[in-house]
């Protein structure tokens, strides 16, 4: 009888430890298609800002970070089914998304999302409008009015505009700028800036309540400190996100 | 690669070019054609192995197991591959995890649906989560191989249940004449014979499976379709190459690939069936013989 | 919200009637059996328009690649080897990424006495663009069908038509036409159930769904996205396709049953699903 409850122990301490030891590694999901957010440089890495900002968090942390990419429409799936721990991809926070994962703090304010168009004189509410599938930017064009196109990438849903398949684009405007300003003046911003979401996080799973501890003491230390503010002012073109 | 490529923002023209197909992704992009000659490479014996055992069950007198067969040569005649592909996957790894977690943590009390996660413990993840990323690449690339030898095992299982019927009865009679055993005429006279029989079939389905590669890219796996998008798609002064949308390049490229493919494996089929049809009692081997004589 | 309020709404959310919202919440299993249910219009006429033209294309390049001049038998060769020889997937890719190169105006077309504009934007959409590559597909296949089965008529046949004096067309249009879809329909059946296969790729390869009307893989891999369970969706996608396939071996059969109406009974050809000379 003994020797038997000593095995159940045994087996309770292995099991703790195979926990323990799981989270040796913490694999950093992203999309790797949204620059300057994250993107693949051309030596094949997984480079931009959140790349920075995942590091740095994995320091302060004393997390063994390693970066993974998976295609946008299935990133919280693959969150969810624990092919990695978290999701650092520009995702922003909104309530609907909040029902299925769990974010840390914002690391990155509330961005207003912008049109961009070929001609200025587009009707954003109740012409064709591109989006990303999936993303906060599709679910508002398919409420505004306007005819919705999704695509699979952020990259072809610029390209539609570029070659008239949609009137216009609707993303995150600090996607847009580096495109719009390199455009040379064939793409510019219309109509209103739209507020969507409540700032970008750090998607997690819902059960992962310790790491969420972690990462959330983390960007806030980064945030007190002033490094979180000039990782921003560094990538994002001097933009200034008070924290 | 090349030492001037250090700073692309000052090459232009061939020497630009040279740099820019040469940088780590481009690589990358060179390596995954590799990835799908493994796949073919793996899928296509793994696959002939699935589709023996489905139409040998097929056949079998013991009805469980001749409904498993029948049911499963059945299943792509309804529904498409494609779905089988978004399908089985999950299913496939959220089943090995249960069956792992049934057996590593038999003391695990929480249910392993929590809401939306699929929670099992730590010691039944596939791959443990702190193996390294290539562990994880290789598991994505099995599962991946897996559901392609299912489904197109499917097709294989329809070809040899129809080769295995087309050995002649004359011969099978034969055997039993000679007291051969019924497990001994299947081993001894219809398999060696089913394949001449097969061959058209299979070489089809070596057809379809190369052209069903693409579809590699819907599971996850970074083939060539996937980096032909990545590197295809317009760059901005980010990126150390920037460039205009040269997607349409790219799928050429592939389409090249694909059509090279396939007319070299044409050219290696025809010559396996004028080889395996000589001696063969079909019409093919006839003609051998006449024209040898 | 009652089912029957569903079918009102979303029966026919693919053509764009009904509630412009997906649902979104609270996804009942009558939500995604409508709503998918919906997206096989879709299918459906992807495949019978690419089948009801590609049948007559797929003649006339059978016909070509039969002929002995080589000006007409090399090019029906090319094109059934360009179709037959690349994956669908990339086909529907590089479609696209050329239609959307068109010129969005229109192309000028000088005509001599006068100048039209020939539109291209509908070409990116995936209800043409789309077709026009199912169309060109399914014709290459079904040429090589037809051309198998048009080198398989019996010798004998054309060779007592020439003798009552039948001029080559009618010889074509009453021995050669007749004999050799006879011979094809088995195989032919086989391409037709593949071709509707293959329309469920249409979303997931460049082209893009307009107002979120989609095909039913499109609704089904929106709702396993959203419940995050793909246990529920795919097999009602996949309890469609059993019925629609199904349903073509039944009209198949029919169609072969005339065919081969005026021979003994035990010679008649069954169709039988074998997928064997297929994409």
């Amino acid at each position: 009888m003994k020797k038997l409850l000593l095995g159940a122990a045994a087996l309770t301490l292995t099991a703790g430890l195979g926990w323990a030891e799981s989270h040796s590694v913490t694999r950093m999901g992203t999309e790797g298609a949204y620059p300057p957010y994250n993107f693949i440089n051309d030596a094949g890495e997984v480079d931009g800002f959140e790349r920075e900002l995942g590091d740095e968090l994995c320091k302060r942390a004393e997390l063994n970070c390693e970066w993974v990419t998976n295609e946008w429409d299935s990133i919280i799936p693959n969150l969810v089914s624990a092919n990695y721990d978290t999701i650092i991809a520009g995702m922003s926070i909104t309530e609907e998304r909040d029902e299925v994962i769990d974010f840390t703090q914002a690391y990155f304010p509330p961005d207003p999302s912008a049109y961009v168009a070929v001609s200025s004189d587009v009707d954003v509410m109740g012409g064709v409008v591109a989006a990303q599938t999936g993303t906060i930017q599709a679910s508002h064009v398919a409420s505004s009015g306007a005819t919705l196109v999704e695509f699979a990438t952020p990259d072809e849903t610029i390209a539609a505009v570029k070659n008239g398949e949609a009137d216009a684009v609707l993303a995150d405007k600090a996607f847009l700028d580096p495109i719009v300003a390199e455009s040379g003046g064939a793409l510019s911003f219309v109509g209103d800036d739209v507020m969507l979401g409540s700032g970008i996080g750090v998607g997690l799973r819902e059960s992962d309540t310790e790491l969420k501890g972690k990462l959330d003491a983390a960007i806030t230390s980064m945030k007190e400190d002033g490094t979180l503010n000039a990782m921003i002012a560094k990538w994002f073109d001097g933009m200034d996100a008070g924290y | 690669m090349f030492a001037h490529c250090t700073d692309p923002s000052t090459l232009s023209g061939l020497s630009w070019l040279a740099c820019y197909l040469t940088n780590g992704k481009h690589l990358a992009f060179y390596a995954s054609f590799g990835t799908v000659m493994l796949l073919l490479l793996v899928t296509a014996p793994a696959a002939l192995g699935f589709g023996f055992v489905g139409a040998t069950a097929a056949r079998s007198r013991i009805p469980p197991l001749r409904w498993f067969g029948q049911i499963y040569t059945a299943m792509v005649r309804g529904v498409p591959e494609i779905i089988f592909f978004l399908f089985v996957p999950i299913a496939m790894d959220q089943g090995f995890e249960w069956l792992r977690h049934q057996v590593k943590c038999p003391d695990w009390t929480e249910p392993v649906r929590q809401g939306n996660d699929f929670l099992v413990c730590a010691a039944a993840k596939l791959p443990l989560s702190n193996s390294p990323q290539w562990v994880h690449e290789a598991y994505n690339f099995g599962l991946a191989v897996l559901a392609f030898a299912i489904v197109y095992g499917a097709f294989a299982a329809n070809v040899l249940s129809g080769a295995m019927k087309a050995v002649p009865k004359a011969q099978l009679e034969t055997a039993h004449a000679y007291g051969m055993s019924d497990r001994q005429t299947f081993w001894r006279v219809t398999v060696p014979q089913m394949w001449i029989y097969a061959l058209p079939g299979l070489s089809n389905l070596w057809m379809i499976l190369i052209k069903a590669t693409p579809l590699l890219f819907l599971l996850g796996v970074e083939d060539i379709v996937y980096w032909a998008r990545e590197l295809g798609g317009s760059k901005t002064s980010i990126y150390a190459y920037p460039h205009p949308d040269w997607r349409l390049y790219y799928f050429l490229g592939l389409l090249v690939f694909y059509l090279l493919l396939t007319r070299v494996s044409e050219v290696v089929l025809a010559r396996l069936t004028r080889r395996l049809s000589h001696g063969q009692a079909t019409m093919a081997g006839e003609a051998q013989r006449k024209a040898a004589v | 919200m009652s089912c029957a309020q569903t079918i009102q709404e979303y029966a026919l959310r693919a053509i764009g009637i009904g509630e412009r919202l997906l649902p979104r919440s609270d996804i009942t299993v009558c939500d995604q059996f409508v709503l998918i249910g919906s997206g096989m219009i879709w299918n459906l006429y992807f495949g019978l328009c690419a089948l009801a033209l590609g049948f007559f294309l797929a003649v006339g390049l059978a016909v070509a690649r039969n002929a002995a001049n080589p000006l007409l038998r090399k090019p029906a060769e090319w094109f059934i080897f360009l179709f037959r020889g690349s994956p669908l997937f990339i086909q529907f890719f590089l479609a696209y990424e050329a239609f959307v190169l068109l010129p969005r105006a229109g192309i000028p077309l000088n005509l001599g006495f006068t100048e039209i504009t020939v539109a291209t934007s509908w070409l990116t959409k995936a209800w043409a663009g789309a077709l026009i590559v199912l169309l060109l597909n399914t014709a290459a296949y079904s040429a090589e069908i037809f051309f198998g089965a048009l080198r398989a008529v019996p010798k004998g046949d054309i060779e007592a038509a020439e003798a009552y004096g039948m001029s080559p067309a009618t010889t074509f249009r009453r021995v050669i036409w007749p004999t050799m879809l006879r011979l094809a329909w088995p195989a032919y059946t086989n391409e037709a159930i593949f071709l509707f296969h293959a329309t469920t790729l249409v979303y997931f390869s460049g082209f893009p769904a307009w107002r979120q009307e989609g095909d039913a893989l499109y609704y089904a891999n929106y709702f396993a996205d959203k419940t995050f369970n793909p246990f529920v969706a795919y097999p009602i996608v996949a309890g469609y396709f059993v019925l629609l396939t199904l349903t073509l071996i039944g009209l198949f059969s029919l169609i072969n049953r005339r065919l081969n109406r005026h021979l003994p009974k035990e010679s008649r050809r069954r169709v039988r699903y074998r997928p064997q000379l297929i994409r």
